[in-house]
């Protein structure tokens, strides 16, 4: 199993998302390490993308601001690398296909290895695709996270038996972005999930607040926060290390709360 | 490997949200495929409602004006709303009804394809509502209204560079939202499978027609058939039924803008680079980093960065070839055709027929060319004063 795993240790987990280069390499850097000191015990690390189809505005303008100033796959290793001079913090890529595969997947991989790059989500690469690396990812010991929706039913043990890392459950249907409500049976695709796999369930889209963060922590074994982070950040720009840590603070208190 | 491949294109690369209903439409189109009902209920409404067949006109005075190998056009311009996208956008919402979805909707860049999907769904009574660039809305004023008119909703897509990719990206934002009641009626032959391969067998019509048409009319099969490319679906309908005619030239233009040497052009065959987008590997217009270009043309249906994976399929190959052609020469293609034939064809369609004004000449009388024309000028006229110099608005 890989570093993933201890994410998950220390009860229930808190995943923060950001966008690489958003709005500067030194401030990603910064905000990580803040999310850090704020409990966080997984760092989703999106590799902007010109065309984002499942983000939601939020992260659709983070990635705008990071392509600004050109902000690239190597700038989204180098944003690790300097943090893995301090930390041993799992941290995963959030990146669409096309600059991976631009990149070159062995390249690619094999820098994911060096560096300390643990996990994959590539949310435009399904189950049916996933052979498009999985091989390559494999040979470095880089885990693919993948995703499970509302509307996967019969595919959910299917998906979950590959599983790796951890299971990105999403939390309800369209695009990334904070929600009032949450209405999917969280639970019951859990369950069926962990039929199959003992590797960790997490949900997100759509999570904001710490009583969203209770609720779902609850049905699953850790939570994802990306839209609402992206916000802060969006909002104080480079002053926005402390607000992050605070909320970040808030918010795995509040899924802590839902208990082991 | 999944299913729907074009030697190395192609595939479905989409978010897991839309998987089960990508497998239940493939499941569906194969059914309705070779169903006999389905079939009769789509062939009546092409010929009932859209107007097809479509005439395989004799361009006379251009064959004699370019003096070499005689010209015919395939006159999609005659099919009601005036393009070929009513075509696949009749098959689509057919299909859709069958599926029990209630609403569709679409991405359009000229807004051709809206106004078909919008046509189609008004005849068939389902909702409808179109994404559409807010730079394409202002270029193609007039369509917005007539897909208003036709009782659809129509977005103005504010994110990226406001033009049909980003149309696409929105359109997709949606369908993930809202994947129960709703079936996204892609306008090209792009996108996950099946898309591509449905939307060529609803477009591939046209060379049905056109080859039966050229037999009957000269007794030979034609030496060349050309059709614009944007994302692709013209071009695969006139060149589907041509595929196993080894000896037919099957020739792509696509949009060169001011010229595949400055970063305004739309040329994915002659610029792009293999990617993953949009649900397909293709070839796609892109920067070094893999980020997907802004791309430009005069031609609002053309500025696409991407191509559907078998015309990047037909082009590795060498079954077809592919060119392209600069704004003002589709604008000179555009006059001519007026001038000398009586037709004003779509600025899409006229980058096809420059470059048949190119070869014709270089042909033998023996020769014959087809092209496609995909599309009527109506909806051109007004943008193509300005470029000329006249401030004339809609």
């Amino acid at each position: 199993m890989s570093k993933i795993g201890n994410a998950f240790k220390n009860g229930k987990a808190f995943i923060g998302f950001l966008t690489a280069g958003d709005p500067s390499l030194e401030d990603t850097l910064r905000f990580m390490k803040a999310m850090e000191r704020g409990g966080a015990d997984l760092i989703e690390l999106g590799i902007p993308f010109s065309d984002p189809i499942a983000e939601g505005i939020v992260i659709q303008e983070a990635d705008l601001r990071a392509l600004e100033h050109n902000t690239s796959v190597d700038d989204a290793f180098h944003v690790v690398e300097e943090f893995r001079k301090e930390s041993d913090l799992p941290v995963v890529f959030m990146g669409y296909v096309n600059p991976i595969f631009n990149y070159g997947y062995d390249r690619f991989f094999h820098k994911c290895a060096d560096i300390g790059v643990d996990g994959v989500i590539v949310p435009d690469v399904p189950f049916e695709e996933r052979n498009e690396f999985a091989d390559v990812a494999r040979t470095y010991g880089i885990d693919i996270i993948s995703m499970i929706a509302p509307t996967s039913h019969d595919r959910i043990k299917q998906i979950a038996r590959v599983g790796e890392g951890f299971l990105y459950i999403i939390s309800s249907l369209g695009v990334t972005g904070t929600r009032s409500e949450i209405t999917t049976d969280i639970r019951e695709i859990t369950s069926l999930a962990h039929e199959v796999t003992d590797v960790p369930c997490a949900v997100g889209f759509g999570i904001n607040t710490p009583e969203q963060a209770e609720e779902m922590a609850a049905q699953a074994d850790g939570i994802i926060v990306g839209s609402a982070i992206v916000k802060i950040i969006a909002r104080y720009g480079s002053e926005a290390a402390e607000p992050v840590y605070e909320y970040v603070k808030t918010m795995k208190q509040a899924a802590a709360r839902a208990g082991k | 490997m999944t299913e729907g491949r074009f030697g190395p294109f192609g595939g479905q690369y989409i978010p897991e949200t839309l998987m089960n209903e990508i497998h239940r439409l493939e499941k569906a189109y194969n059914f309705y495929k070779h169903d006999a009902d389905f079939q009769a209920e789509l062939k009546d409404l092409l010929d009932n409602y859209a107007n097809r067949p479509s005439l395989l006109y004799y361009a006379k005075k251009m064959t004699e004006d370019l003096g070499g190998a005689k010209i015919y056009l395939k006159r999609e311009d005659l099919n009601h709303t005036g393009a070929h996208k009513i075509n696949n956008a009749l098959g689509q919402c057919l299909l859709a009804k069958k599926m029990g979805k209630t609403r569709v909707i679409a991405e359009t860049g000229a807004g051709q394809h809206g106004v078909a999907t919008a046509t189609a769904a008004a005849f068939l009574g389902l909702e409808c509502e179109v994404f559409m660039g807010e730079e394409d809305t202002k270029r193609q004023a007039l369509n917005v209204y007539r897909m208003e008119l036709l009782g659809a909703k129509v977005h103005a897509v504010t994110s990226g560079s406001r033009v049909l990719k980003d149309a696409v990206n929105e359109a997709m934002r949606e369908w993930v939202s809202r994947v129960d009641d709703t079936h996204y009626v892609i306008g090209s032959t792009m996108g996950p499978h099946p898309f591509p391969m449905m939307v060529r067998d609803f477009q591939a019509v046209i060379s049905k027609e056109a080859r039966q048409q050229i037999l009957e009319k000269e007794g030979r099969l034609p030496s060349a058939v050309l059709a614009c490319v944007g994302g692709g679906s013209n071009a695969m309908g006139m060149f589907y039924h041509f595929i196993p005619d080894k000896d037919v030239k099957l020739i792509g233009c696509e949009a060169a803008g001011k010229g595949i040497d400055t970063p305004y052009h739309a040329a994915t065959i002659a610029k792009g680079r293999m990617g993953i987008f949009h649900g397909m590997k293709s070839l796609f217009c892109q920067n070094d980093q893999g980020q997907i270009d802004a791309v430009y043309s005069i031609s609002a249906g053309l500025d696409y960065p991407g191509i559907g994976p078998e015309h990047a399929y037909l082009h590795e190959s060498g079954r077809a070839q592919y060119v392209p052609v600069k704004d003002d020469e589709a604008v000179e293609a555009f006059e001519y055709l007026a001038r000398t034939e009586g037709i004003i064809c779509a600025i899409e369609s006229a980058h096809a027929v420059y470059h048949a004004m190119q070869i014709a000449p270089t042909m033998s009388r023996d020769d014959i060319i087809l092209i496609c024309l995909s599309g009527r000028g109506d909806k051109d006229v007004a943008a193509i004063a300005r470029y000329k110099g006249r401030d004339l608005h809609e």
